[in-house]
């Protein structure tokens, strides 16, 4: 199938704002040490309009927001707000010139009162003292106007609210400031379902009062919702900007994973000879997840794929036992375990490669040697010598490349380093191994290396889960492939599915999928 | 009783006492109120362990003229202890206070050099003296970048060999009439302690209604949400280093005035700079900056002081004095914590609603 054919005319020119727009963004393109992960994207938002910005995962939503709001600076293209050019080096210049930004962290103390953290850094004063009457009527008076159902004391510490109110806050703090642009990253990722509606009442409010807002998604049903228009990017490309009442949710699905497959990965396992079931889980649970079934055969490579914040590393920490599992069963080759820390699930032949390598992969500092036995250091129960670990052996399993074993592993590639992680596992003998980004951060190359080693580990009949972002490389390393959804598993695939598969599970635009692609409208012939 | 008893409903017939536990309730749900629960225990405990000792007697324990003393002796570690609380609640730290403490005093005595009429020059140059030393501590730490502990450890070295190299020896020239202020009373009040509550009271207000006070709980409590609302963080920081060493330096006159001279020992003997930081934690505190305030600090001195003072009457053994002492930081310090750590939780589930569980996949059942 090719690619052309699932996007809209691009011919077409693109819908621009209905009135003059309030703020421009023109040929924005960004390169972090030489790796371009903006190229070219123009955006514009006018007042009281949304203009939402959908894409996977690494498509350059966040970063271009960030540019935005001023937390980066662009490496070539300008920003014009009210027609006029404007350059930020830091977030308060943003700020300054009416660009506020609310992630999904809020900025805010929880220690502090309601309108302590509205009012920080521009308290109202009477003579030299802070005038605290003045300030909590004005903070009534923001909370009042964008929840008017919701009465909150401007007297509450801030961590004694609900999200959805902290929420609240960070908006009023943001109006406080006289902001004209508001840039909300996935404002509903942390929101219950009506928590959601309450946000909508809120950004409609932001429309009447005349502000643009930005509003970053990855749930198609809320940027339809909410938006004049949507953007798509990928792989930091501006794909389209559509009017989301001229488009269907199967067209903006198409857009944004539309790709080709052009990377090589290791053959998959012959039908046929998988193994015995190595993990089990039946109805497993914790706060951050519900009712997990899951099999892993051994010799297996099952790819779990998902948005961000869909539980995917979730379930990894819980099978681990980082976040254990509250409720459910776990069966280990028949046997059922209960896996309540780290230490019981190396001990129970559990490997973790995590996302986050310099965090919580390695000890930088230290040299290939005490890397590679640490996994295997917290087991060895005896001290004598005939028990010494090979790590000569395992590194060259692993094909590392390096100068000699008391090399300090931060001055090590990407790739070299995620291979003396791979290796600190191998030292356990592990029966599982969790993937979680195996490749993210390593460069082209190196990923294939990666690659042949997760299928080689396989082949030699470890159970291998790995949790992926990028959808080809789910699609080509996979025996069988597990979507995420909301802490859930939205659906199992088998070996080999398109892109758009995995999305329509991944937003749970399900009922879209089957249905037959109708040919596109074409922008502007309607 | 019922687990309903939890609740602030009135029961019947205990009105009285219930609305007493409800304000227990809510005192002990602020910040610093714990601390006066603890000071209140505290106090109990050292006037029942006073009256069971048949060599001392309860009456002298509690009679005006202990308890003056109790204060008074509060007074040094006192102000050194609000000025603390300042840079704790910033996130910083100092150590440098003692000896600030001891070359104030120093300098007190030589610059007054027995005349009245060099008093206010002294005090000028004392809390100058002071102010100076804030400041380079408080550079140090944001400009050049040097953790606050070794930046004031630093500090109080080079003090330290300073007064060491110098004086062998109290130092005399604090005039009559400047003694007065360790020594004198207003009416029933001696001086000293209203410097104490003054010292205090500003600092508590300026926490409360200045933008300063504001601005370094912010900094304390999330130095990038500070700085991403516009504060200049490093200034916050700077002013409160200033403002802890003037009050060292404040402390430092009290002492020349108390002691009729200038000390080069007494940053030793005092412990100042330890003891300030034990007495700002014991006051509920955050030692990571952002939450508590100098209320509760200043009950951390009460309590460290009627210790002391129990000590004292019972002859306890200098060395188990101290293990007493040690124990009972830590107790406090745990429980605050733990109850801290529970109470979020609470919140945090109370918050949230039910449970925190994942929505209902709406979307799947219209599957066509």
């Amino acid at each position: 199938m090719s690619v052309a054919d699932d996007k809209l005319d691009t011919q077409a020119p693109q819908p621009g704002a209905e009135s003059p727009p309030l703020i421009e963004m023109r040929g924005i393109g960004k390169e972090f040490l030489g790796v371009r992960v903006l190229d070219d994207v123009s955006l514009d938002c006018a007042a009281g309009e949304v203009h939402a910005i959908v894409g996977e995962n690494g498509a350059g939503k966040s970063t271009l927001m960030k540019i935005l709001c001023g937390a980066y600076r662009p490496s070539e293209g300008e920003i014009r707000i009210g027609g006029e050019p404007v350059e930020f080096h830091h977030p308060l210049d943003g700020q300054r010139a009416g660009v506020a930004i609310i992630y999904q962290e809020f900025n805010l103390l929880p220690d502090r009162t309601v309108a302590e953290n509205i009012f920080l850094g521009r308290e109202p004063r009477r003579g030299v003292l802070i005038d605290r009457g003045l300030m909590e009527e004005r903070s009534a008076e923001l909370l009042n106007e964008l929840a008017p159902d919701d009465p909150m004391s401007p007297r509450e510490l801030v961590g004694n609210l609900a999200v959805a109110r902290q929420q609240t806050v960070e908006i009023a703090k943001a109006l406080s400031l006289d902001s004209k642009v508001m840039v909300m990253d996935e404002p509903t990722a942390a929101l219950a379902g009506h928590e959601v509606e309450r946000l909508f009442a809120q950004v409609h409010r932001l429309k009447e009062r005349g502000l643009a807002v930005f509003y970053i998604s990855h749930r198609l049903k809320e940027v339809f919702e909410i938006a004049e228009r949507i953007t798509v990017l990928k792989d930091g490309k501006l794909v389209q900007t559509v009017r989301s009442n001229e488009v269907t949710s199967p067209q903006l699905v198409r857009l944004m994973v539309g790709r080709e497959l052009d990377q090589y990965f290791p053959p998959r396992a012959a039908p046929g000879t998988r193994g015995p079931v190595r993990l089990k889980l039946r109805g497993a649970r914790n706060d951050l997840l519900s009712k997990i079934d899951l099999d892993v055969h051994t010799g297996e490579i099952v790819g779990v794929a998902g948005l961000q914040g869909s539980g995917r590393t979730e379930l990894a920490r819980a099978i681990f036992g980082a976040d254990p599992f509250q409720d459910g069963k776990l069966e280990l080759d028949g046997e059922e375990r209960r896996i309540s820390s780290p230490r019981a699930a190396v001990a129970a032949g559990i490997g973790f490669v995590t996302e986050d390598r310099k965090a919580e992969g390695l000890a930088l500092s230290q040299s290939i040697r005490d890397n590679v036995s640490l996994a295997w250091r917290g087991l060895r129960r005896s001290l004598r010598r005939e028990h010494a670990l090979e790590v000569g052996t395992l590194v060259k399993a692993v094909e590392l490349r390096f100068r000699g074993l008391g090399q300090e592993v931060r001055f090590l590639s990407g790739g070299n380093q995620q291979k003396v992680v791979l290796a600190k596992w191998l030292a356990t003998e592990p029966r599982l191994v969790i993937f979680d980004e195996p490749t993210r951060g390593i460069d082209v190359g190196a990923k294939a290396g990666i690659h042949d080693l997760i299928r080689g580990l396989a082949n030699e009949g470890v159970a291998v889960v790995m949790i992926s972002s990028e959808l080809p490389e789910v699609i080509g390393m996979s025996d069988r492939i597990v979507v995420m959804r909301q802490g859930a598993i939205a659906g199992e695939l088998d070996a080999g599915p398109s892109e758009a598969d995995i999305m329509f599970l991944a937003t749970g635009e399900r009922d879209v999928a089957s249905a037959s692609p109708a040919p596109p409208p074409v922008e502007g012939s309607g | 009783m019922s687990p309903a008893s939890e609740g602030t409903a009135a029961r019947p017939g205990l009105g009285a006492l219930g609305s007493v536990g409800d304000a227990v309730r809510r005192l002990a749900g602020t910040t610093s109120g714990p601390v006066f629960i603890v000071l209140i225990v505290v106090f109990i405990a050292c006037v029942l362990a006073v009256a069971i000792d048949k060599d001392s007697s309860t009456s002298e324990f509690l009679s005006v003229d202990n308890v003056r003393d109790m204060l008074v002796r509060s007074v040094a570690l006192g102000i050194v202890a609000a000025g603390q609380t300042l840079v704790i609640l910033g996130a910083s730290l100092d150590l440098s206070v003692g000896w600030v403490v001891g070359l104030g005093s120093i300098l007190a005595a030589e610059t007054m050099d027995g005349q009245d009429s060099r008093i206010v020059l002294g005090i000028l140059v004392v809390l100058l003296f002071g102010a100076g030393v804030g400041l380079v501590n408080g550079l140090v730490i944001t400009k050049l970048r040097v953790n606050a502990f070794i930046a004031t450890l630093g500090m109080a070295l080079i003090l330290r060999g300073y007064v060491e190299a110098n004086y062998a020896g109290p130092v005399t020239g604090v005039p009559e009439s400047f003694q007065e202020l360790g020594f004198e009373s207003w009416g029933p009040i001696p001086i000293s302690v209203v410097l104490l509550v003054a010292v205090v009271a500003g600092a508590w207000f300026l926490l409360r209604y200045s933008r300063f006070g504001n601005r370094l709980y912010a900094v304390g409590g999330d130095e990038d949400v500070a700085k991403l609302s516009g504060v200049r963080t490093h200034r916050v920081i700077i002013g409160a280093h200033v403002l802890c060493a003037v009050a060292a330096a404040i402390t430092g006159l009290f002492i020349a005035s108390r002691l009729g001279a200038g000390s080069p020992t007494i940053a030793i003997e005092g412990g100042y700079d330890l003891e300030s930081i034990a007495a700002v934690v014991l006051g509920g505190t955050y030692l990571l900056g952002g939450r508590g305030g100098v209320l509760g600090t200043l009950a951390g001195v009460f309590i460290l002081a009627l210790l002391d003072s129990t000590f004292n009457q019972l002859q306890v053994d200098a060395f188990l004095k101290d293990v007493a002492r040690g124990v009972i930081i830590i107790a406090a310090v745990a429980a605050y914590s733990v109850r801290w750590t529970r109470k979020r939780r609470e919140e945090a589930q109370a918050a949230t609603g039910q449970t925190p569980g994942p929505e209902p996949a709406v979307e799947g059942a219209g599957a066509r």
